[in-house]
């Protein structure tokens, strides 16, 4: 392949993927949907804030957000702490069964989670009842076995001499991990938070389960149900929708953007290696 | 914590310890992986049905009647064979732009952080939330049939019974490739500047020496991006759900996993929906198996 259709491929490629966002934010700012082309071209006379009211009244934009926030926080908070501490065992402490331990962080990353969907919704909802709490919607995702992957990989990578000097001090492991370990993988966190984060923030089938009440409702799952149902009795169906998925997308959108760097390089690298 | 030497040592490790930091991540897979797999087959045995919580019920075995009211239920082997028909449009897809887009990108090239980042935007999105944008362009009269005029299908693609399964596909395809672009850049960043130096002094072209230097330095990748692709295609259900308004039209769309749904928590049989959840584990195993065996083997 030549340069010039090299870039060409890639601009084309990069159309595609965009275009939908793209048309996602103009379809938003628009009082009546123009689904002609021209309509993909903002038109000053077509343009409102209307849509994004429409949908906060139906949906309640900022409690849904504050839901999201609180599935996707109690997720990486599990993940920060107890993923952490078991990335760390697994990639520098001798004990025993590690080498079962890890075979088992691989494994769940091809099981298909939405399969144990039922057992877990018969335990959830009707063994615990914890239908309609944050507890229950967090639980099945507490830990990210990616994200311990990760943190293993770069825990890894730091030299040994370290761990021996600190434990020659006498040093406890936990605070070998405190204090050494942890400033020294920074980085590894944040990739961590990031590939946790999209996990909860864009799930969809389990919290549409365990959740009937609407102001316990994520984001996703309050945008949907308006999308299925309450959509067609709206003045402009679409616009409305279109601005739920933008407000939805945004924090993503953003944070990838941001932390770009972070999330391409270094975890999928040492990943493919390992 | 001291490390432990000795006959101790020997036993438990050099630092025991570490067996009580690996014990949450322990239990929380017990609790939401393999306890939740052993209940699903067990209630795939029995007649489980929902029942006010404490109050004791009898829950007979009923051996492979569950198994035997699915296997004949049309709904649930029109699921089985849509996931097919998805899985035989997504994978191929999917490792082809993959693999080339990744290619394509790993040469120095201007706006190279652009076009990466343009292509995991998708994948870092929520699927409700560009559900909502296909709808827009996908539907009789958006803008995808009005750019396209009389070649427009009709019915339309999303309530076509033969494109709406393939444009599911394809949805899932587009949303997912950037995670797997990532993948593969990753991978080509193993493959030896040296084999491409040799290949060139053999005389080979860009297109052989990506056939015969890339393709197979790139195998292990290929065949992650192939098991994850399969799995997800397995755990489809957002996309039928939403997109074509609950596996529409008349079911030529629905996936395993919608099925599963509907029959278990819609209409309150989890013993049926355990059953379908079940041959799907099994079904994927073996496509796993399968996939390995062909991808994954040594030149």
């Amino acid at each position: 392949m030549r340069s010039p259709w090299r870039f060409l491929a890639l601009l084309v490629g990069a159309f595609v993927f965009l275009f939908p966002f793209y048309y996602m934010l103009v379809g938003s700012l628009q009082t009546e949907p123009d689904p002609s082309v021209g309509g993909a071209f903002p038109e000053p006379g077509n343009l409102t804030g209307h849509n994004y009211a429409e949908i906060n009244a139906a949906i309640d934009l900022g409690r849904s957000l504050l839901n999201s926030g609180i599935f996707t926080g109690g997720v990486i908070l599990g993940t920060l702490v107890f993923g952490v501490l078991a990335g760390y065992a697994l990639a520098r402490l001798q004990f025993r069964g590690r080498g079962t331990v890890f075979n088992l962080v691989l494994l769940v990353q091809v099981i298909p989670f939405q399969l144990l969907t039922i057992p877990l919704y018969v335990m959830i909802v009707r063994s615990y009842g914890l239908a309609d709490n944050y507890l229950g919607m967090i639980l099945p995702f507490a830990i990210n076995s990616t994200a311990v992957f990760v943190f293993r990989q770069y825990f890894l990578q730091l030299p040994q001499e370290l761990f021996d000097a600190a434990r020659i001090d006498g040093a406890g492991e936990l605070a070998i991990l405190w204090r050494v370990a942890i400033p020294l993988v920074k980085p590894a966190l944040l990739t961590g938070v990031l590939l946790t984060f999209i996990g909860p923030w864009n799930e969809f089938l389990w919290p549409f389960l365990i959740t009937k009440q609407q102001d316990l409702q994520p984001l996703a799952v309050s945008l949907s149900n308006y999308l299925t149902t309450v959509s067609a009795r709206a003045a402009n169906p679409f616009g409305a929708v279109l601005a739920g998925a933008c407000v939805l997308a945004a924090p993503a959108v953003a944070l990838f953007v941001v932390f770009q760097r972070r999330f391409i390089s270094s975890s999928l690298e040492s990943g493919v290696k390992g | 914590m001291r490390t432990s030497t000795g006959v101790l040592g020997r036993i438990l490790g050099k630092q025991p310890i570490g067996s009580a930091f690996v014990v949450p991540y322990v239990v929380f897979l017990a609790a939401v992986f393999a306890y939740p797999l052993g209940f699903a087959v067990y209630m795939s045995f029995h007649d489980y049905f929902f029942a006010a919580p404490g109050a004791i019920v009898d829950r007979p075995f009923v051996g492979f009647e569950n198994y035997a009211e699915v296997l004949s239920d049309p709904a649930v082997r029109r699921s089985f064979v849509n996931v097919g028909i998805f899985l035989v449009i997504n994978v191929p897809l999917t490792v082809l732009l993959s693999l080339g887009l990744a290619n394509a990108l790993n040469a120095a090239i201007r706006w190279r952080t652009f076009f990466r980042v343009s292509y995991y935007v998708p994948y870092v999105t929520a699927s409700v939330a560009v559900v909502g944008v296909w709808l827009f362009l996908f539907n009789s009269n958006g803008l995808v049939n009005s750019v396209l005029g009389p070649l427009a299908p009709d019915p339309s693609w999303l309530v076509n019974s033969k494109l709406a399964m393939p444009t599911v596909a394809i949805y899932v395809t587009w949303k997912q490739l950037g995670f797997f672009i990532l993948l593969y850049l990753a991978a080509l960043q193993n493959v030896s500047k040296d084999l491409y130096e040799a290949a060139s002094m053999d005389g080979a072209g860009r297109w052989k020496s990506f056939w015969n230097v890339t393709v197979p330095g790139v195998r292990p990748a290929t065949t992650l991006v192939v098991l994850l692709a399969t799995v997800t295609g397995a755990n489809l259900f957002t996309e039928p759900y939403l997109l074509t308004g609950g596996g529409g039209p008349d079911g030529a769309s629905a996936s395993p996993v919608l099925v599963m749904y509907q029959r278990g928590i819609e209409q309150g049989n989890p013993d049926i929906g355990s059953a379908i959840g079940v041959l799907l584990v099994i079904g994927v195993l073996i496509l796993a198996l399968v996939e390995r065996r062909f991808v994954g083997k040594e030149e």
